[in-house]
């Protein structure tokens, strides 16, 4: 058992390094094809006409433009291993210092979206196969529907409109209030100002899990374990709570483990539109500013953050999944 | 073979009386044509308190079915017709639904019926708690010959027939008046399935009535008091376990062929193999197949008393 185990994690060690690898180099790539040119992106054409050769040389070294790219990774690569991760070409400050600010901001608005989405998307589908085909059900399933089918980036906007500008209940940006000294920031105003942003991700983040334990519940119900447990007298509630839930809860563990990816990915767009300062916000500008020590290292922790995901899914499916847990061992 | 007379003492009330019973499937093909599958027709069996009445059919003859029924748990596109009597009143659903799982008991065909994640041990008892359950279980996994540890443990870690035994311990752990057991030994060895049918037999001993449904007509014949046999949603005929010492004693053409196929009269198969419900034509469903077939067998046949027992063919005698 303890060998068993040992292998597996050395397994998973060894996969998450080849994918920090193709990652890193993956964006690399991509960096260095980018059409963008970092000098006329952030320095701009009317300011590199008035400058001298030396002076461009100087902002092209600093940008990385012309270098050999094996090299420029090559040294990145040596560095991120020591734990270095550069110095934000944006930013101007130590990348792991960016990375703390806008992770710390991004966390807050992630777990409790991951967290809503996940119990509320996990009781909504118990409930809509419940009652199948009945109106519990039908409004269950259209709101799934639309909302999967609705761009996040719009229901944002839509949720901006009503929450911020008509109703003025809500910010319509940031993190914090405008023109408030960062001491001055309470708890308070920062999930004031996260709700928004929370809300969204939430709302799209309910469709994917609640369709997937509808259906899962659904073949539970047409189940002969179902059937055995009626022909035994049980109740609607007796069948749900002995059999039901945990026969459900487990394959929705999973999903919601790995769907880290998607409220990261969702986050990405929802950031944009609220301009709230979280990683998300992060990489795109580290994008379209040609930041690539901070664009590489936002890639490497989302990667990570996912892994993790998927990694945590399967340890604790092993945990509560007795058939796995006990593994066919005979008592 | 039991006594008859001791017989004739404990079964004095009827439990269980089934007549005339229907069931169908409506069915849409390529989606607007209806059309009424009838899988049971005209259906009849009575049991007694104390009595071990085995119904023999080969699969896919509505053995499950007719279990399903009494226990008002068909799939939705069912309906039943036909009446059910329990204890000398109407089974009504409102009553079947309140007896079903303490006084009439359903041990079912498949094991896939346990819950793969819920133990031994509280699925026996429904997942009560308290401490007479507990004494329950145990005596219960005692009685089927299981370790007690084993109420810790999850279906998937008991052997096949360890499983079925469980599910015969679901219907110990209620007091039931009536136990309808479906196929409860198919994947048995022999030894295993004749101490199930045992467990089956000693309940009718202490004044359950037993509705036991089986393909296995030897198995049958060992422990009931009496033997009704299916054939394509029909009950053909209903015999002793006696009437099966001789070919002659039997009454219906299926029957007796069954009793040719029998290892110990000769293993000779019956050609031919049951209509499927949805080629079933009115009248005899064994037309097909029986030798003694004539015009008058496509009209509907009734079913007749014939020598302390009964049958559904013109020509019995
Ligand atoms: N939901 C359904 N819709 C239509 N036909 C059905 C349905 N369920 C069962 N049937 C049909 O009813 C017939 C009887 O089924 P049943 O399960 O009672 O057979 P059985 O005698 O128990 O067979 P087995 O020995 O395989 O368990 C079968 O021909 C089957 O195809
Ligand atoms: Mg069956």
């Amino acid at each position: 058992m303890a060998k068993h185990w040992g292998q597996h994690l050395l397994k998973q060690i060894l996969r998450v390094m080849l994918l920090m690898a193709a990652t890193s180099i993956v964006t690399f790539m991509l960096m260095k094809l980018s059409p963008i040119d970092p000098l006329q992106a952030n320095v701009g054409q009317n300011a590199l006409g008035s400058m001298s050769q030396e002076q461009i040389a100087k902002l092209r070294e600093y940008w990385g433009v012309g270098a050999d790219p094996v090299k420029q990774y090559l040294s990145w690569a040596k560095d991120f291993c020591r734990g270095d991760m550069g110095i934000s070409l944006l930013y101007r400050q130590p990348v792991r210092n960016v990375i703390a600010v806008k992770l710390s901001n991004s966390l807050l608005l992630l777990a409790f979206a991951w967290v809503m989405s996940g119990i509320l998307g996990f009781l909504l589908g118990i409930l809509a196969a419940m009652y199948q085909g009945r109106l519990p059900d039908r409004i269950i399933k259209g709101y799934c529907i639309i909302i999967s089918s609705t761009p996040t980036f719009w229901l944002a906007l839509l949720l901006l409109l009503c929450f911020g500008v008509w109703l003025k209940v809500l910010p319509i940006g940031l993190s914090v209030p405008i023109g408030v000294e960062a001491a001055g920031v309470t708890l308070g105003d920062r999930i004031y100002h996260a709700i928004l942003p929370a809300l969204t991700l939430s709302i799209t983040g309910i469709s994917n899990i609640a369709l997937h334990t509808r259906e899962k519940m659904i073949e539970i119900m047409e189940s002969d374990m179902v059937l055995f447990s009626k022909a035994r007298g049980e109740s609607r509630w007796a069948m749900f709570r002995y059999h039901g839930f945990r026969n459900a809860l487990l394959p929705a563990i999973t999903l919601q483990f790995a769907s880290i990816s998607e409220i990261f990915g969702g986050s990405v767009l929802v950031e944009q539109v609220f301009s709230y300062p979280g990683l998300g916000q992060a990489a795109v500008s580290a994008g379209l500013g040609s930041d690539l020590p901070l664009l590489m290292a936002i890639t490497l922790i989302s990667s990570a953050f996912v892994f993790g995901g998927n990694f945590l899914a399967d340890l604790l499916y092993g945990i509560i999944d007795p058939r796995i847990r006990r593994g066919g061992q005979h008592i | 073979m039991k006594d008859m007379t001791e017989q004739n003492v404990i079964k004095s009330t009827s439990l269980l009386t089934i007549e005339h019973l229907n069931i169908s499937f409506t069915q849409y093909e390529s989606g607007i044509h209806r059309r009424v599958l009838s899988v049971i027709q005209d259906l009849n069996v009575q049991i007694h308190t104390g009595e071990l009445v085995a119904i023999v059919g080969s699969s896919g003859s509505g053995k499950s079915l007719l279990a399903h029924a009494v226990l008002d748990i068909l799939p939705y596109n069912a309906s039943m017709e036909g009446k059910l009597n329990y204890c000398g009143m109407p089974l009504t659903k409102d009553r079947i639904r309140r007896l079903r799982g303490s006084e009439i008991v359903l041990v079912p065909q498949s094991i896939g019926c346990l819950d793969p994640l819920m133990k031994i041990g509280p699925q026996l008892v429904k997942g009560r708690k308290d401490a007479a359950s507990k004494r329950c279980m145990s005596s219960i996994l005692h009685y089927l010959g299981l370790e007690e540890e084993l109420s810790d443990a999850y279906p998937f870690e008991l052997s096949g027939g360890m499983n079925r035994r469980v599910l015969i311990g679901t219907a110990l752990a209620e007091q039931p008046k009536l136990v309808i057991a479906d196929e409860p030994t198919p994947g048995l060895d022999p030894a295993i399935a004749d101490r199930v049918i045992k467990y089956f037999r000693d309940m009718a001993d202490q004044g359950i009535g037993v509705l036991l449904i089986t393909h296995d007509l030897e198995l049958a014949l060992r422990a009931a008091d009496r033997i009704v046999v299916f054939y394509a949603g029909n009950t053909v005929e209903e015999a002793l376990p006696e009437d099966f010492r001789n070919e002659s004693s039997l009454r219906h053409p299926y029957t007796k062929a069954l009793w040719r196929a029998m290892p110990q009269n000769g293993f000779q198969p019956l050609a031919g193999t049951q209509p499927y419900v949805r080629d079933l034509k009115e009248g005899c469903p064994f037309a097909d197949r029986c030798s003694m077939y004539t015009e008058a067998c496509s009209q509907k046949i009734p079913y007749r008393a014939l020598r302390s027992g009964y049958v559904r063919c013109l020509y019995a005698e």
